[in-house]
């Protein structure tokens, strides 16, 4: 790179922090509601995840089944699942001759929260269940000869746990945030609608509004960072 | 509280290997029994399976009059591991949580925090967190979160393994103190610790008692030739 280009990117990016200061100060409706619908998306992808994927981690974690560790396995090979294979496989399935197309569901932003929700619980569930099983298992046996149930044992591992679970949520709608494939392929980038910042970044890019996408980038890291260290304060702050 | 545990013919295999094989075991209220003999002998086995936490293959446990399964058991015993595990938290959260998942009120667990703590004095540590109080204090702790449940058994596996001296005599203070109200069962293989602490002592040699007497008789006339080795420290294994 000569120094003509490393001006140009260095330019770009200066831009792209003014234009991202601009957008935000001025109120910008459609930098706001893509934002909005972003989080909306994320959040309730990833708690409607959290909904099964916690009990589903409880039970690899702290119960003996046949096949549990092909489960974890599974869950653990899953992480990695290319988002653009998961957005056409559930396109497929929404897609108006799919098997679900009568719920009409495709480039809805619903049908962009099905998709974070699947993406999001292998991260849930192996991170959760990994959480689990560091608790010293001595606890359990502690809280048995206390006179606790099967479910107040639990509940104690939970409880110690606590922090690796919500680790493992944060980093689920992180994942969630700041994917492209599935919201783009289910939700198909309609302005005002299922545009959110992942494919407004990437359609801005296509464009040639480099600024504009630096903009939006900065948005969505500065919300992802912002979280990280909200959860790292509160985590260390004394209880 | 006038009452005896018995177990009758534990038998107890892991993966094919006998841990123990028709232990007897009968322990009295106001009285410490404990349960010697080397590392692998199956005392902590047999505690556990007296807590109800494992099930034995073979035998019954019989408290009172009445025959106790797995489940009955556990509201009959506690116990006070060797490592003590303390839950996040404070030490009143510590003391008070077996009482609070047994429906406890309020009141009823404040006053019983406070008398128990009181008993094995650490008063005023309440508001400290357990996982920040050094061994010796976290096996009081330990001790007296079983207290607090006052149950009729208090089963205690190696109390003083990890204590210093001076901690350990405190922790034989109350192991003392406990014996006034309820049946003790002290695993060791501290055998001075026995013989300060104990009305009764048996042996558990490979799975097996092989001696079972009063403290006194024990150390002045052991029947089993392990139990002369194991007092004279010349037992091999």
């Amino acid at each position: 790179m000569d120094h003509r280009e490393e001006d140009g990117v260095l330019d770009l990016i200066s831009e792209g922090v003014i234009r991202a200061i601009q957008l935000i100060l001025s109120g910008d409706p459609e930098v706001y509601g893509i934002t909005a619908l972003s989080l909306f998306v994320s959040i309730s992808g990833t708690l409607l995840s959290s909904v099964w994927s916690v009990p589903i981690s409880a039970a690899l974690a702290l119960r003996n089944f046949p096949g549990k560790r092909a489960v974890k396995g599974l869950f653990n090979a899953l992480i990695g699942i290319p988002t653009v294979a998961l957005g056409l496989c559930l396109y497929l399935l929404l897609s108006r001759s799919g098997p679900l197309g009568l719920l009409q569901l495709l480039y809805t932003p619903y049908a962009i929260i099905i998709g974070q929700c699947v993406l999001v619980t292998p991260i849930i569930v192996s991170f959760t269940t990994s959480a689990l099983e560091s608790v010293d298992p001595d606890l359990r046996t502690l809280a048995r000869t206390l006179g606790a149930s099967s479910r107040q044992t639990d509940a104690v591992v939970l409880r110690e746990a606590h922090w690796g679970v919500i680790l493992a949520v944060i980093a689920a709608f992180n994942r969630a945030f700041a994917e492209l494939g599935v919201a783009m392929m289910l939700g198909g980038n309609i302005r005002n609608f299922t545009r959110i910042l992942t494919t407004a970044i990437a359609l801005q890019t296509a464009m040639g509004e480099i600024a504009l996408s630096i903009a939006l980038s900065i948005i969505l890291l500065a919300i992802v960072i912002s979280l990280s260290i909200i959860i790292n304060l509160a985590r260390k702050s004394p209880r | 509280m006038n009452s005896h545990l018995e177990a009758q013919g534990l038998t107890k295999t892991y993966d094919g290997l006998l841990a123990l094989e028709q232990v007897n075991v009968r322990a009295s209220t106001r009285q410490v029994t404990s349960i010697v003999g080397v590392n692998g002998a199956g005392k902590t086995t047999l505690l556990r399976i007296l807590a109800g936490l494992d099930t034995p293959n073979e035998g019954k446990i019989v408290i009172g009059a009445k025959m106790l399964g797995l489940e009955e058991l556990r509201t009959y015993c506690t116990m006070v591991f060797q490592k003590s595990v303390m839950f996040g938290g404070t030490v009143y959260d510590n003391v008070a949580y077996g009482l609070r998942i047994n429906g406890c009120s309020k009141q009823n667990i404040q006053d019983r925090v406070t008398m128990v703590l009181a008993m094995v004095n650490l008063n005023g540590f309440e508001k400290r967190k357990a996982r920040k109080l050094s061994s010796g204090e976290q096996q009081r702790v330990a001790i007296a979160r079983a207290l607090a449940l006052e149950r009729e058994v208090l089963l205690i596996d190696e109390p003083t393994s990890n204590l210093d001296p001076a901690n350990a005599i405190i922790v034989e203070q109350i192991i003392r103190k406990s014996a006034e109200s309820r049946i003790v069962l002290l695993s060791t293989h501290n055998l001075p610790q026995a013989r300060r602490l104990s009305h009764r002592i048996i042996h558990l040699h490979s799975g097996r008692v092989v001696e079972d007497q009063d403290t006194a008789s024990f150390f002045a006339n052991p029947h089993d030739e392990r139990t002369r080795l194991f007092i004279s420290g010349e037992l091999q294994f």
